[in-house]
């Protein structure tokens, strides 16, 4: 057939692949490209698992929510994991909830190929994500500045968020 | 040159061709797209595709072919180059009529009825281009119309007919007209005769707005039809298609033109599913569009204009709907932008298909998303006419079916959590003192609560002005009642303390069941007698209410308890009233925060410690009636019923999927020691097909019991209301009985595929001739929908 809709962009793969996957890559791109869970990026720490199925039930039926947590504190860190039963519930996700806000982000969905236990830690220096450990910015709904840059500034430029 | 070198040359010749044949395919799809010169593009393809015809005739046949179905909207474009191929070469045309009557012919069978529509207007517009004479498309047209004359058939099929002959019309209206007026008076006078006989029941049922004021809300062929009627009055002078044949008509005209080989209508199969009639959306006319001066005109509702713009704007949906940016670039692309008020006629086409009724084409969330896309790429214009669009729509809820109420809400609360919860409630302060039940307040009621699952009770509180105060949602909280506190006023305290221990230790279930038997059952006190309690109440409400305490920190945390005393749950969930005890007890614990009470429903029905029935039956009981005209009682009842009919369609499936594999197992199941012959998996059997028979049965049975329960609890609240109502003198036409009504069209209309099977059961326990005519009228519309 000429003219079909398979393989629309926005159910394709991005670039990222787990580097901690134990498998070969063709083996993580398999799965990815089977896959049922999602990765969920740029929550803020607040963003309750509330929320998270509020507005993911939008697409379908909501297998389980596993949200990011600070390795030591056990706090959430600004990521989850969502699991469809369907692939085609997942896909709706992908086409239509990645890119728009919850709780006034931005957030980002991709394709994961998994959900194994430990995974729900971030994976940074001091327990949160590896992108908190670096960025210079000011972002209240992720603790403030990058954990490199608040050792830099000092005490008092440390913090942000809002807790409710 | 030995054998390896002649597969090379031919492995190469082949993938020359395949290049060339790709190469044409580009060419064909693509023509008309950009924004050259059409006419000599077509000009220059018609000369490459004649020299082509030799070798690859076959391919641009069928690449034609597809495009003349599968892009209807440039219908024209390749109806022109086919009729320039024909000019050049007649029995290429000869050859693609053929071609199409026969894809005309397959797609009825199949019931591909948009195809089978574009694949008739395609035909009728190849008379434009003389490929094809007027006798024979109006013969063609006379022997699909005597499908309005068949007696025993559904309505729909007569429908799509007639429906499929008129849409071709507004493209060889004309035509027909100079060169066969007669024959094509007598075609629109029998299409004419039917029209008037048809019921138009459904109209009720399938419009979103209840009244014609401001805009009238018509059924679509009639719409249809009063639109080539207008179209008829002015002599069938229609501007609006693009028609590139008209630059080629001296090439054109000296063409030979085709018969079309005759077909008739494949004759109705009770297995043919035609698509059910839809009442045309109209939600903005030309008064509400800017100043007249300022911008080109929306033309009016029975404009032949209209019709086309709204066709190929939805065709555009259709095509990009899963990718929603290049949707949204498309729409605003649309090629008669300059003509039109575009953003109206895009937002209104928008909302056509998320309110359109029974449910929308694609999911919700699609067109929520293509909306902020939409805004996204034009921000001075689109939030305008959305906001206007939406004001539109709250001032004119009072009339507005349920069901599309409900996605308003749901679509609202979405767009605003997009867009930092800003709005102009200002606006709609004067609402706030009406009536608690009036649509308005109503909205705004459920608008905010759907807002606050999205973010947090306080940030709702802080986005409002202070008048709404009544309408806020109260704070969500667990209501946890045995309490150390109250040992003395409430019973049972000293249980839960136990349990509490017990559940922190991580005590089994059978330990846990043990500590349980020990409560005393307050239903003993009030037996008379030997009549053992089939339940105890304490008992559930402690265990319940204790267990989702502990796990009431997040979703998950409940999750986890529940799975965790699945036995538990089970040995005290047996019989109905226990479930109802269970429902009872959960309500009280979770009463202020509406979506966990959704969300642990939904855990429960879906491991099957709660029955379906009893859910039903629990939302129809007294002690539910305060909460009864709530959004989030229908939500539960929705996914309730969807549970059970997924449960029904999941199993159906399977054994029709196991039919299929009993046909091919060879081997026999007499002997036992044979090995068996099937490769890997399951080897079935005619026993498993049997037991998934019994299941499929079974299930069939708690559906049916399911729609009869909830039927039955609706004929009896209604008609309990309507007696009072009569008994006292007064109107029965209240909020709350607008609202009952609306929400038991809401579950006919929202499952009527799979309460179509029980119609005659339903018909002859519950919808009876006797029934109050205000709730048989319902039942009867809910017949019309595929009469």
């Amino acid at each position: 057939m000429f003219l079909n809709n398979s393989g629309s962009p926005s159910v394709e793969l991005s670039s990222y692949r787990d580097q901690h996957f134990k498998g070969s890559r063709a083996e993580q791109e398999k799965l990815l490209k089977q896959s049922t869970t999602l990765y969920v990026g740029n929550l803020s720490f607040y963003t309750t698992e509330e929320q998270i199925y509020e507005l993911f039930s939008k697409c379908g039926d909501i297998k389980r929510i596993i949200m990011g947590l600070d390795k030591y504190k056990k706090t959430p860190c600004g990521f989850c994991f969502l699991e469809y039963y369907t692939r085609a519930d997942a896909e709706n996700s992908m086409r239509y909830v990645n890119g728009t806000r919850l709780d006034d982000r931005i957030i980002r969905i991709d394709w994961d190929a998994g959900f194994v236990e430990g995974r729900q830690f971030g994976r940074g220096k001091t327990g949160g994500q590896v992108r908190d450990e670096y960025r210079a910015d000011f972002d209240a709904g992720r603790g403030g500045y990058g954990k490199l840059m608040q050792q830099k500034l000092g005490p008092s430029e440390i913090g942000g968020g809002f807790p409710r | 040159m030995n054998a390896l070198d002649r597969l090379g040359k031919k492995r190469r010749k082949v993938s020359e061709n395949q290049d060339i044949e790709d190469r044409l395919g580009k060419l064909i799809i693509e023509v008309g797209e950009k924004n050259t010169n059409l006419e000599s593009n077509l000009e220059g393809l018609a000369s490459v595709l004649e020299g082509d015809l030799g070798t690859f005739r076959a391919k641009v046949l069928r690449i034609l072919t597809e495009c003349a179905i599968k892009i209807p909207e440039k219908c024209t474009i390749y109806s022109t180059l086919v009729g320039l191929l024909n000019s050049k070469n007649y029995n290429f045309g000869g050859e693609f009529v053929e071609h199409m009557v026969r894809n005309l012919k397959d797609n009825l069978k199949s019931c591909n009825w948009n195809s089978a529509r574009y694949c008739l207007r395609f035909l009728a517009d190849l008379v434009n281009c003389h490929v094809i004479s007027a006798n024979s498309l109006l013969a063609l047209f006379d022997n699909l119309l005597d499908a309005v004359k068949e007696e025993g058939v559904p309505m729909v099929r007569k429908d799509w007919y007639a429906y499929a002959v008129l849409s071709c019309l507004p493209w060889v209206g004309r035509e027909l007209y100079e060169k066969k007026e007669h024959e094509l008076n007598m075609l629109l006078t029998t299409i004419e005769v039917y029209l008037n006989k048809r019921s138009k029941k459904h109209l009720a049922v399938l419009r979103v707005w209840a009244t014609d004021n401001p805009h009238p809300q018509e059924e679509y062929l009639e719409c249809l039809w009063a639109q080539i009627n207008k179209l008829r009055q002015d002599n069938w002078t229609e501007n609006h298609i693009l028609r590139p044949y008209l630059a080629f008509d001296s090439i054109l005209c000296e063409a030979l033109q085709h018969n079309i080989p005759a077909i008739i209508p494949p004759p109705h199969h009770p297995s043919y599913k035609y698509p059910m009639p839809w009442v045309v959306f109209r939600m903005f006319d030309y008064t509400d569009c800017p100043e007249v001066s300022l911008g080109p005109i929306l033309p009016g509702a029975h404009a032949i204009e209209r019709y086309l713009i709204e066709e190929h704007l939805h065709q555009i949906i259709e095509l990009y709907h899963y990718e929603r940016k290049e949707c949204s670039q498309q729409l605003m692309n649309f090629p008669y932008k300059l003509n039109i008020p575009l953003e109206y006629c895009v937002i209104e086409v928008i909302f056509a298909e998320l309110l359109s009724l029974p449910s929308p084409r694609y999911i919700e969330i699609f067109y929520s998303s293509l909306l902020l896309e939409l805004c996204k790429l034009k921000p001075y214009s689109i939030p305008q006419v959305l906001a206007q669009a939406t004001e539109m729509f709250f001032f004119r809820l009072e009339n507005m079916n349920v069901a599309c109420f409900d996605r308003l809400v749901t679509w609202f609360s979405y767009h605003l959590s997009n867009f930092k919860f800003s709005f102009a409630w200002d606006d709609w302060e004067a609402s706030v003192k009406f009536h608690p039940e009036h649509p308005q307040p109503k909205f705004i009621r459920e608008v905010l609560l759907k807002t606050m699952r999205l973010s947090y009770h306080q940030r709702i509180c802080d986005m409002v002005p202070k008048s709404y105060a009544s309408l806020l949602p109260e704070k969500p909280e667990v209501n946890y009642k045995y309490n150390i506190e109250n040992s003395n006023i409430i019973e049972g305290v000293q249980y839960a303390q136990t349990l509490t221990t017990a559940i922190r230790q991580k005590n089994s279930d059978e330990q846990i069941i043990n500590i349980l038997k020990d409560i005393s059952n307050p239903l003993l006190m009030e037996a008379s007698g030997d009549v053992e309690p089939r339940f105890n109440p304490l008992q559930i409400s402690v265990f319940v209410q204790t267990l989702l305490f502990l796990g009431a920190k997040s979703f998950t945390h409940s999750f986890v308890a529940i799975n965790r005393y699945y036995e538990v749950l089970k040995w005290l969930a047996e019989s109905e009233e226990a479930q109802l005890c269970v429902l009872r007890s959960i309500f009280e614990l979770w009463r202020t925060h509406q979506q966990m009470l959704v969300v642990l429903i939904d855990k429960l029905l879906k491991n099957q410690i709660l029955d379906c029935s009893s859910v039903a039956n629990w939302i129809f009981s007294k002690e539910m009636s305060s909460e009864f005209t709530k959004l989030y009682i229908w939500e539960i009842l929705c996914l309730t019923i969807n549970k059970m009919s997924k449960h029904v369609n999941r199993l159906t499936k399977e054994l029709s999927e196991m039919r299929e594999k009993v046909g091919h197992t060879t081997g026999s199941s007499d002997s036992e020691d044979e090995e068996p012959q099937v490769k890997s998996e399951e080897k079935v059997t005619e026993e498993m097909v049997e037991r998934m028979e019994e299941k499929l049965e079974s299930a069939q049975g708690d559906q049916k019991n399911l729609f009869l329960i909830i039927f039955q609890r609706f004929i009896m609240i209604l008609s309990e209301h309507l007696v009072r109502c009569d008994t006292d003198g007064i109107s029965h036409d209240n909020y709350w009985y607008k609202w009952t009504i609306g929400r038991l069209q809401q579950v006919f209309l929202a499952h009527h595929d799979q309460v179509q099977k029980y119609s005659s059961t339903l018909e002859t326990l519950l919808f009876t001739q006797d029934l109050d005519p205000h709730i048989l009228e319902v039942f009867h519309q809910f017949l019309s929908l595929r009469g």
